[in-house]
């Protein structure tokens, strides 16, 4: 590789720009390092911003008498006890300084009548708990980090996607390569410390939620460097998608609809929700509708609808109705607000629903149900980390926010992902901060990992002729669609193992027409080995983890099995190249100490 | 099946021209779907920004039929009968096909002096909710940069952007000057450095806002005001004197009361 190409160091490098990576920028910013931060697309557009409902944080200011323990407890109950509990114990208790850091940084929360950050309820948390602005929420977050950012001169490297990363002699991380999408060319940072803050995986999916971006570089690059990723199988389907008009399916739905007072219907107008009460959950729900209508307007009146249930439960339970027959005309069930509040109402808690369904599907949400489906959202599996740091096994090497894995267990809470990047993004930065203090870093930079990566990107562009990576795309994502959905099983799972390897075999043979410059159809062949990465990972934990748990579900294996409960599926690569096979082995969780068990226990 | 006829602007720095795509188009397809379309089947190079395909990042913009629109939110059914025109936002330089470089955005952005809040007490800061939703509103900009492609002063006057902000950023200063708990005073700036005065209020960047957020009239006119009655105050006139020279240009000499 002759050609040259620009070459950057710094003390940090932060691969994307979503609230973790943002959040992880600052505080090594504010460290006194000096950090780049690299994002395929522009600055304030990461995935963040779809984020609706809110941030979860035990601050009380609705219900006084929540705080960290019983987030603790309620984000443990909703992964299914898979929860890596070091970090929900943290999340937990930091939580509150992070949404009240983001208010210090100019962001505008809605507020209670006495003039504190207004909470609302969601699935799974026992108290309203989420600070929101409306239903957009996520934009505020991205929005007032981006302004912080801006504020402190990090270096942003917009458009810019990073093929893989770099080691030095001894193994250590060294830094990454990859190109600038507006002119294709080259570029390398070295670095002493990386945090990957990549985001999800959802875009194999035919039915998502997430955008081109969430292509899963993090999880893969993380692998190929030698880290090890955990619960690979835990893939959340968000209950309520679009499902109409199909151009926009699986289009989120905010929870808070639900928060709010909205409820599930079939077309025979039940509330089916009532028949799908897990045991687990038994004595928190209400057992009528009058009850659970009772809790939205006093907590202490009733028990909270099944609506509210984790999402795990409500997306099963809507696929269940569907395929029973007793689903809506386009194939998904009705979530309905308009017969429950006000207009003003839902137009003031809900706006950008309000807009969406309206410009998108010709729906009235203030006057009629909507139809939706579940949808392909997060990734509960991710880099095994550390705890306290988020540092990998690879030294040099950090992840946080979704690409990290073990704070969600096996299914997330709504609300615990905005918690998530900030609360985790930080302790990246403070875990890079130490780490270089500590001397270790990388001082050199292994030139044939930049060489072979990029005569790898190159390699399309030379093809005469081959696959369009479109067509590739587009049919993986049928595959995973119905192979590694929402509810599997072994046979199924055996055909996208065969599967993958064919495609493996058609990446190898992708041609791409045009140039470098600003080339979309070059930038998915880019994409593409880590999407197929990926998706070999979530379709071998899928496959070895035979029972059913949180946003894992196995129709040849439908309860949990004690066994599994006790175990992470934790994977790492043979070989380090996006086509090596995938090593698995079984990694204890952490056990519990006495006193954060006590709190699981208790039932009130 | 029905079909579309899509003329796209095809390009680069150096020039381009139209290219058209005769292409299938399906029941609530939005502009958006099609140019992915195109790109899945007859031209995979056609370059195009995108990201969450809902209306809230801001990413897709371009100019449908001649009006800057999201292509994510623009659904064909609303569209006449005929072919689509869609070409990149004119404001900015071309870099391939739709997609510009806005980076006169993300200068302008960073030249913003950042909030300023007094030490948070213990429990947090109290706000109200009436103080608080004037700058929600502007809040809600997706940094779609469409009222700074529709306006005028640099849409049609390309050296005007060493010199003034636009209307994104004249609702971030607005933002800021309405934060409940905000210290810092950016009026001068505002009126000598961001030329707030060039603004002759023509609501072309309200009309195109895609949060409908009312930029002309909750925005500019109150910032106008502000800037106005602190420039004309006597006390603040004489504070600024001896500070400073006082300087005379076209952007103070725009300045005018609301109407």
């Amino acid at each position: 590789m002759s050609e040259p190409y620009e070459h950057h160091e710094y003390d940090v490098l932060i691969i994307g720009a979503g609230g973790a990576g943002l959040r992880a920028a600052i505080e090594a910013k504010q460290r006194g390092l000096s950090v780049g931060i690299v994002s395929k697309s522009l600055l304030g557009k990461a995935h963040t911003v779809m984020a609706e409902g809110g941030i979860a944080a035990a601050m009380g200011n609705v219900h006084s008498e929540d705080n960290w323990m019983v987030h603790f407890r309620d984000t443990m109950r909703g992964g299914k006890y898979l929860n890596n509990y070091r970090m929900a114990e943290l999340h937990a208790k930091e939580a509150p300084d992070r949404v009240w850091e983001l208010e210090q940084w100019g962001a505008l929360f809605d507020r209670t009548k006495d003039g504190k950050i207004l909470q609302r309820d969601f699935g799974g948390h026992r108290y309203a708990r989420l600070a929101h602005v409306g239903d957009r929420t996520g934009l505020e977050l991205i929005r007032t980090l981006q302004q912080k950012v801006v504020s402190m001169g990090a270096d942003v490297f917009m458009e810019c996607k990073v093929l893989q990363l770099v080691h030095d002699a001894e193994g250590r991380i060294a830094g990454c390569v990859g190109y600038w999408r507006a002119t294709g060319e080259f570029i390398t940072f070295q670095a002493k410390t990386v945090i990957l803050a990549t985001g999800g995986i959802g875009k194999s999916w035919k039915f998502t939620s997430n955008s081109w971006e969430s292509t899963g570089d993090g999880h893969a690059m993380a692998l190929w460097a030698g880290a090890n990723l955990i619960d690979m199988e835990c893939v959340q389907f968000h209950p309520t998608g679009m499902v109409w008009p199909l151009s926009v399916r699986g289009l989120l739905v905010t929870e808070s609809v639900r928060g709010d007072g909205g409820v599930l219907r079939n077309s025979l107008g039940e509330r089916f929700m009532f028949n799908y009460i897990p045991e687990m959950f038994r004595a928190e729900t209400a057992d009528s509708e009058e009850e659970g209508d009772k809790w939205y307007d006093d907590h202490n009146a009733g028990r909270r609808p099944p609506e509210l249930l984790p999402r795990d439960e409500v997306a099963r339970a809507i696929n269940s109705e569907v395929k029973a027959g007793r689903g809506s005309p386009h194939g998904g069930v009705f979530l309905d607000i308009a017969s429950r509040r006000t207009p003003e109402f839902i137009r003031r808690r809900l706006p950008s629903m309000y807009h969406q369904f309206m410009e998108l599907a010709g729906v009235d949400i203030t006057r009629e149900a909507m139809e939706i489906g579940p949808t392909c959202h997060y990734m509960m599996g991710g880099v095994q980390v550390n705890a306290d740091s988020q540092e990998t096994v690879v030294p040099g090497l950090f992840a946080a926010g979704e690409v990290g894995g073990g704070m969600h267990g096996a299914n997330r809470l709504g609300g615990n992902s905005l918690s998530d990047l900030v609360v985790f993004g930080r302790r990246a930065g403070i875990g890079a901060a130490e780490y270089i203090a500590s001397g270790q870093a990388a001082t050199t930079f292994n030139q044939s990992e930049v060489d072979a990566a990029i005569d790898a990107a190159l390699a399309p562009l030379s093809r005469e002729s081959g696959e369009n990576p479109y067509d590739i795309q587009h049919d993986l994502q049928e595959m995973m669609q119905a192979n590694v959905g929402i509810i599997r099983n072994a046979e199924e799972l055996a055909e996208a193992t065969k599967k993958l390897d064919e495609f493996t075999e058609r990446v190898k043979n992708i041609s791409v027409k045009g140039t470098r410059v600003y080339n979309p159809g070059w930038n998915l062949a880019t994409d593409l080995p880590a999407m197929i990465t990926v998706c070999k990972s979530v379709t071998l934990g899928a496959t070895l983890r035979k029972e059913s748990r949180g946003g894992h579900t196995r129709e040849d294996f439908p309860n949990p099995s004690p066994e599994f409960g006790k175990i992470n599926l934790a994977q790492s690569s043979d070989g380090g190249t996006w086509d090596s096979p995938i090593n698995v082995v079984e990694s204890p969780i952490l056990i519990l100490p006495d006193d954060l068990k006590a709190l699981l226990e208790e039932t009130k | 099946m029905a079909q579309v006829t899509m003329r796209v602007w095809r390009g680069d720095a150096s020039g381009g021209d139209f290219e058209t795509f005769t292409i299938e188009q399906n029941d609530g397809e939005v502009v958006l779907d099609v140019i992915h379309r195109i790109q899945a089947t007859e031209a995979p190079d056609l370059a195009c920004r995108w990201n969450c395909k809902a209306g809230k990042c801001g990413s897709c913009s371009a100019e449908i039929n001649g009006k800057p629109r999201l292509m994510c939110m623009t659904r064909l059914d609303t569209l006449p009968a005929g072919p689509v025109t869609v070409t990149p936002m004119k404001t900015f330089p071309i870099i391939r096909d739709l997609v510009t470089d806005v980076s006169f955005n993300y200068v302008q952005a960073a030249k913003v002096p950042a909030f300023m809040p007094p030490p948070m007490p213990e429990g947090g800061y109290r706000m109200f909710q009436e103080d608080v939703a004037r700058g929600q509103e502007f809040r809600k900009c997706i940094e779609c940069f469409m009222c700074q492609d529709v306006c005028h002063v640099i849409r049609d006057h390309e050296d005007n952007k060493t010199h003034y902000a636009g209307p994104r950023f004249f609702i971030r200063y607005a933002e800021l000057e309405m934060h409940p708990l905000d210290q810092n005073d950016r009026r001068d700036l505002i009126r000598e450095d961001m030329g707030l005065g060039y603004c002759n209020i023509t609501k072309c960047c309200t009309e195109v806002c895609p949060e409908h957020i009312k930029i002309t009239d909750n925005a500019i006119i109150p910032l106008k005001e502000r800037i106005v009655d602190a420039h004309y105050d006597p006390v603040a006139w004489l504070g600024r004197k001896i500070r400073r020279k006082p300087k005379t240009s076209a952007a103070d000499a725009a300045v005018q009361p609301a109407p």
